[in-house]
C-alpha cells in the first residue's frame, strides 16, 4: 500500500479536546514526544551556555558563579527526569507497542493519559522551581548540601517524586499490555525485541521508581522538618541518601538505555534484511541486564563506602558487560552477510554502535576501583556518561524517530537532509566529548566554573575550546533536525505503509496509522525477523 | 468465557475475562511499588537501629503497646469484612456487601481515631521528629536514655504517617465502593473495582501488620 490513510489517528477528530482528552495511545505518545522534545532543547540551551561559559579558564565570562552551578544542574535534572527517562518508553513505545503487538490499545488508556498529565504537572513544578531561582546541588541532589542551600531544592525534588508516578503508570501499563494483550500468535518469544527491551525497562521502572519517591519525600522532610535521617549532626546518615538515590538512578540508566537497544535491535534487522541473530539471548540479555542493574548501585559511590563493599559492587559491575557484550556480538553478527542499506535509521544503529561501544569500554576505567580513585569527580566521568546517554539512548531515540516518523506521519522527511545531520551529530558530538575523555584523565575536575591556576590550565583550555565548538556543531544539526522533521510533516513523500520492508507488525497497517490501530485484525503469518523466509515489499523508492 | 457485550466491558480488550485479568494484574503490579515505596523507610529503619541498638529499646516504650495492639486487631477485622463483602457481590447479595463495606469503613475511621490519641500523646511528650524533639519531664511520658532518640521518631511518623494517608486513602476507596455498589453497578458478573480495592486494602492492613512489631514490640 503506497497510498496516505486518509481517514487516520490523526484527523478522525480534530478538536484540541479530542486530543487532550484523548485514550488512544498514538496520540497520548505524540503528546509525549512533543513534551519531550521540548524539554530537550530546554536542556540543550543550559548545555551550550555551560561549555560556552568554559570556552576561558578564567569565571564569569557570561555566568557568575552560582548561576553555572544552577544551570549545570538543571541542564541534569531536566535531561534526566523530563528528557530521557520519558524518551522512549512513554514516547516510542506508547505509539508503537500496541501496534506492534497488534493490538487496540494499551492495558489502560485513562491511566496512560494520566500519566501524560501528571508527567505535565510534574514538568510545570519543574518549571516553577526555574523561575524561582533553580537548583544548585547538581542533579543528584546529595545531602547534605541539598538540605542547607536556599535554592529551589524542595520544588524540584518534588517535580521528580511526581515524574515518577508517570513512570510508574506507563511501566504497569506495558506490563500488563505485554503480559495479557498480546494478539492470538504473538507468543512471548515471537515479540519483536523492542517489546522485550520496554518489558525489561517497565520492570525497573515498577521497582526502582518508588525508591526515589520515598527517598525525595524524605529530602522534602529534611528539608521542611529536619528529621535528621540524613544529617550527621543529628545522628543521621548523608550516605544513606547516596544509597537510597543511587538504588533508583542506577537502575533508572538502565530505564534509559534498554529501551534504546531495543530500537536498535529493530534497526539493524530491518536494514540488514536479516533473521536478527541469536533473538533468545538478546530477549534475555534484556532481562539480565534489568536484574544486574539492582546490583551495581554501589559503584557511583567507591569513595563513600567502604572498601569490601567497594570491592562486591566493582565485580558486579563487571557482570553488567556480559549482557551489554552479548547484545553487540548479537547485532555485529546480524550484520555480518546482510542486505545492508545506508538510510537514516541505519546510520543512527551504526553511529550507536560505535559511541555506545566507547561508552562501554569507557566504563571498564571507572569499575576498576584503583583507576576509579583517579578518574572520579572529573570530565572523564561526564564524557563516559554521555556516551552511554546520548551516545547511546539518544542516539538510538532519534534512530527510532526517523525509522517510525513515516508511519507516525504517513509521509518521509528528506533522506538527504536526514544523512547530513546525523553525519552532522557523529561528529558534532566526538568533538564535544573526546576532548572530555582526555583532559578528564588528565585531572580537569567535573562541575569546575573556572579552571584557571591550574598546572593545565593551557592544555585544558585547548581541549575545552574543541569540546565547545562541539556543542555547536550538535546545536546546527538538531536545528536542521527540527527544519526538515516539521517540513515534512506537511510536504514529504508519501510514505505508504511499509516504506523500510520491514517484517514486524507496524509495517502492515497504513501510515498514518488508523484510530485503531488496524483497518482489520492482523494476521500473524511469520516471526518479526523472518526476513529469510517473507519478502516485505517496499513502498518507497 | 462470556462474550457478551456489557456496559462495563471496554473496546479495546477481546473479551471481559481479559480485561478482568489485566484489571488484576494491573492492581498487583501497583501493590509491588507500594512494597517498594514501604522497602526504603524499612531499609532506613534496620540501619538506625542496628547503630542504635538501646535507643531504640529504650525509645519503644514511649508507644503505647495497648493502643498499637488494638489498631492491629482492629485493621485485621476490617480486612476480613473487606474480603466478605468481596464474597457477597460475588454472591449476588449487594445488601450485606455494604454492610461489610460500611463496617470496613467504620473499622478503618477507628484506627485513625486511635492512631490520633497516640499521635496527640507524642506531641504531648514532645516525642517528635528530628528538630522538634523536646521530651517533656513529667510522670506520663517515658524519658529516653540512649543516642538520637529523635531519630526513632522521624521513622516512626515517617512509617506510620505514610501508613496513614494509605488508610485515608483506603477509605476514600471504599466510600466509593458503596457508592457504586448503592447504585447496583457491581454483579457476580463484573466486580473488578470491589476486588482491586480489596487488594489494595490487604496491603494496608499487612503493612501495618509489620509496622506494629518493628516499631511496638522490641525489646
Amino acid at each position: 500500500m503506497r497510498e496516505y490513510l486518509e481517514k487516520n489517528y490523526l484527523n478522525q477528530e480534530t478538536t484540541i479536546k479530542s486530543w487532550l482528552l484523548t485514550m488512544d495511545h498514538k496520540r497520548i505518545g505524540l503528546m509525549y514526544l512533543f513534551a519531550i522534545m521540548f524539554f530537550f532543547a530546554v536542556g540543550g540551551f543550559f548545555a551550550l551556555l555551560i561549555r560556552l561559559e568554559l570556552l576561558t579558564p578564567i569565571g564569569g565570562d557570561i555566568l557568575d558563579a552560582n548561576t553555572y552551578n544552577v544551570f549545570y544542574t538543571l541542564h541534569g535534572a531536566i535531561m534526566v527526569f523530563m528528557f530521557i527517562i520519558p524518551s522512549v518508553p512513554a514516547a516510542m513505545g506508547n505509539l508503537i507497542l500496541p501496534v506492534m503487538l497488534g493490538t487496540k490499545d494499551v492495558a489502560f488508556p485513562k491511566l496512560n493519559l494520566a500519566s501524560w498529565y501528571i508527567y505535565i504537572i510534574g514538568s510545570c513544578i519543574g518549571i516553577y522551581s526555574i523561575v524561582i531561582g533553580g537548583v544548585d546541588t547538581g542533579w543528584t541532589f546529595y545531602t547534605p548540601y541539598s538540605s542547607s542551600t536556599d535554592t529551589a531544592v524542595m520544588s524540584m525534588t518534588f517535580a521528580v517524586f511526581v515524574i515518577g508516578f508517570s513512570s510508574i503508570f506507563t511501566g504497569i501499563n506495558f506490563i500488563v499490555t505485554i503480559h495479557k494483550m498480546r494478539a492470538p500468535g504473538i507468543t512471548w518469544f515471537k515479540m519483536p525485541l523492542f517489546v522485550w527491551s520496554l518489558y525489561a525497562t517497565a520492570l525497573i521502572q515498577i521497582l526502582a521508581t518508588p525508591v526515589i519517591a520515598v527517598t525525595m519525600l524524605l529530602l522534602i522532610m529534611e528539608r521542611s522538618f529536619q528529621i535528621g535521617i540524613f544529617d550527621p549532626a543529628m545522628g543521621g546518615d548523608p550516605v544513606l541518601f547516596q544509597h537510597f538515590f543511587w538504588f533508583y538512578s542506577h537502575p533508572a540508566v538502565y530505564i534509559m538505555i534498554l529501551p534504546g537497544m531495543g530500537i536498535i535491535s529493530e534497526l539493524i534487522s530491518t536494514f540488514s534484511k536479516k533473521r536478527i541473530f541469536g533473538y533468545a539471548y538478546i530477549a534475555a540479555s534484556s532481562m539480565a541486564i534489568a536484574l544486574f542493574g539492582f546490583l551495581v548501585w554501589g559503584h557511583h559511590m567507591f569513595t563513600s563506602e567502604s572498601e569490601f563493599a567497594a570491592l562486591v559492587f566493582s565485580v558486579l559491575t563487571y557482570l553488567t558487560a556480559i549482557p551489554s557484550g552479548v547484545k553487540i556480538f548479537n547485532w555485529l553478527a546480524t550484520l555480518y552477510k546482510g542486505k545492508i542499506s545506508f538510510e537514516a535509521p541505519m546510520l543512527y544503529a551504526i553511529i550507536f554502535l560505535l559511541l555506545f561501544a566507547i561508552g562501554g569500554l569507557t566504563g571498564i576505567f571507572l569499575g576498576a576501583l584503583s583507576v576509579d580513585i583517579m578518574l572520579h569527580d572529573t570530565y572523564f566521568v561526564v564524557a563516559h556518561f554521555h556516551y552511554v546517554m546520548m551516545g547511546g539512548t539518544v542516539i538510538a531515540f532519534l534512530g527510532g524517530i526517523h525509522y517510525w516518523w513515516p508511519k507516525i506521519w504517513g509521509r518521509m522527511y528528506s533522506e538527504k537532509w536526514a544523512r547530513v545531520s546525523a553525519v552532522l551529530i557523529f561528529f558534532g558530538f566526538n568533538l564535544t566529548f573526546i576532548p572530555q575523555f582526555i583532559m578528564g584523565s588528565q585531572g580537569m575536575p567535573r562541575r569546575y566554573w573556572q579552571y584557571d591556576n591550574m598546572l593545565d590550565t593551557d592544555l585544558f583550555q585547548f581541549y575545552h575550546t574543541l569540546s565547545t565548538i562541539g556543542s555547536w556543531v550538535l546545536a546546527l544539526a538538531f536545528i536542521i533536525m527540527l527544519i526538515y522533521l516539521v517540513h515534512s510533516i506537511k510536504n514529504g513523500k508519501v510514505a505508504g505503509s511499509n516504506p523500510w520492508g520491514g517484517l514486524t507488525l507496524e509495517w502492515q497497517t497504513p501510515s498514518p496509522m488508523p484510530a485503531h490501530n488496524f483497518l482489520e485484525e492482523p494476521k500473524i503469518t511469520h516471526g518479526p525477523y523472518a526476513y529469510d523466509k517473507v519478502e516485505a515489499e517496499r513502498t518507497i523508492d | 468465557m462470556s462474550n457478551e457485550k456489557t456496559s462495563y466491558f471496554q473496546h479495546h480488550f477481546a473479551d471481559p475475562e481479559q480485561q478482568y485479568e489485566a484489571s488484576k494484574f494491573g492492581m498487583w503490579a501497583f501493590l509491588v511499588t507500594e512494597v517498594l515505596t514501604f522497602a526504603g523507610l524499612f531499609c532506613a529503619y534496620a540501619i538506625f537501629r542496628a547503630w542504635n541498638p538501646e535507643m531504640f529499646i529504650n525509645a519503644h516504650k514511649a508507644l503505647d503497646v495497648v493502643m498499637g495492639g488494638t489498631n492491629t486487631v482492629v485493621l485485621i477485622t476490617s480486612s476480613l469484612t473487606m474480603a466478605l463483602a468481596i464474597r457477597y457481590i460475588q454472591m449476588n447479595n449487594n445488601k450485606a456487601a455494604i454492610i461489610n463495606l460500611l463496617l470496613t469503613l467504620m473499622f478503618a475511621g477507628t484506627f485513625l481515631v486511635i492512631k490520633y490519641f497516640e499521635y496527640e500523646h507524642k506531641f504531648h511528650c514532645g516525642h517528635l521528629p528530628g528538630a522538634f524533639y523536646n521530651p517533656l519531664i513529667s510522670p506520663d511520658c517515658v524519658s529516653i536514655e540512649g543516642n538520637n532518640p529523635h531519630v526513632f521518631f522521624s521513622i516512626y511518623f515517617m512509617m506510620t504517617g505514610l501508613h496513614g494517608i494509605h488508610v485515608i486513602a483506603g477509605m476514600a476507596l471504599i466510600s466509593w465502593l458503596i457508592i457504586r455498589t448503592t447504585k447496583g453497578h457491581f454483579s457476580p458478573a463484573y466486580y473488578t473495582p470491589v476486588e482491586l480495592v480489596g487488594l489494595f486494602w490487604h496491603l494496608v492492613d499487612l503493612i501495618w501488620i509489620f509496622l506494629f512489631p518493628l516499631l511496638y514490640l522490641i525489646g
